[in-house]
């Protein structure tokens, strides 16, 4: 291609993945229908899975994808066929409530915002520059054993205790 | 743009504040719910972010990213079945109704 900087490509597809990402963010806390804030979760969930591999790993975009767009969404889409119907009419928005979590978001976003402009950030010392799936296979399996070991056991104790609590009620 | 930490941390700041901007706002538990995976979400991205720029082992904060969505995952299956047993009770899923500990 005659005249396109990679720079300049680079940028415009950053920017592309930030829209997306912050647009599905929108979408899933805004919509009335409960259904379309489950699609806009899958959509700011891919831009995030974007965001992922500009910073270097496709590897966790791909688990980004896998676990979140793959589980958690179709997980909620469950629930969501076996609770509410979707014909019930949503309660209308209360504009105080709007307001108010308006105003605490924004405040939220202005503090964090200015702390990390503010901030002096000093780069670790290097220990290594690996990023291939090998590398985080043996960390993984070396150093957070046991960290790795213990999420196994939470996720099995959280999908039987999902299940009695699923069922008992009646 | 795309090489400088800030703008990393300026979208995992706004999907912040939209979550949180969620969890006040929303009176569906589901909705709760989905605003609190895109407050996980844009933890793992700055973990990520200062893993890229500022750390010195790139493995470490891919496996805490990862170790993030498996407690999401988990987190995810028990509030789900906690929705689906309180819609069986109560016939609602609005945070407003489920108020019978409120004592």
């Amino acid at each position: 291609m005659i005249g396109l900087n990679p720079e300049l490509v680079a940028n415009g597809a950053f920017l592309l993945v930030a829209a997306i990402t912050l647009a599905g963010a929108l979408i899933a806390i805004l919509d009335r229908n409960i259904l379309h804030a489950v699609f806009g979760l899958v959509v700011c969930f891919f831009g995030v899975a974007g965001l992922y591999v500009f910073l270097g790993s496709e590897f966790v975009g791909a688990m980004q994808l896998l676990i979140y767009v793959g589980a958690v969404c179709i997980a909620i889409m469950f629930a969501i066929m076996l609770s509410e119907p979707l014909y019930k009419p949503a309660p209308p928005p209360d504009p105080m409530k709007l307001g108010l979590a308006a105003a605490v978001a924004a405040a939220v976003f202005g503090v964090i915002s200015l702390l990390f402009q503010s901030a002096q950030w000093t780069k670790a010392a290097p220990v290594s520059t690996d990023w291939s799936v090998t590398a985080i296979g043996q960390a993984l399996l070396t150093r957070y054993v046991v960290v790795f070991e213990l999420i196994s056991m939470v996720l099995l104790v959280a999908i039987l205790g999902a299940i009695t609590t699923a069922r008992r009620l009646r | 743009m795309y090489q400088e930490l800030t703008s990393y941390l300026f979208i995992s700041a706004a999907l912040f504040a939209l979550g949180l901007f969620g969890v006040l706002y929303r009176s569906s538990m589901i909705g709760l719910l989905i605003s609190i995976e895109l407050m996980l979400n844009a933890s793992g991205i700055n973990f990520m972010a200062f893993n890229r720029f500022l750390g010195g082992d790139p493995a470490v904060g891919q496996v805490f990213t990862l170790f993030i969505m498996g407690i999401a995952a988990a987190e995810a299956a028990i509030a789900l079945s906690i929705i689906v047993a309180v819609y069986k009770r109560l016939r609602s899923i609005n945070i407003e109704q489920a108020s019978e500990l409120k004592g």
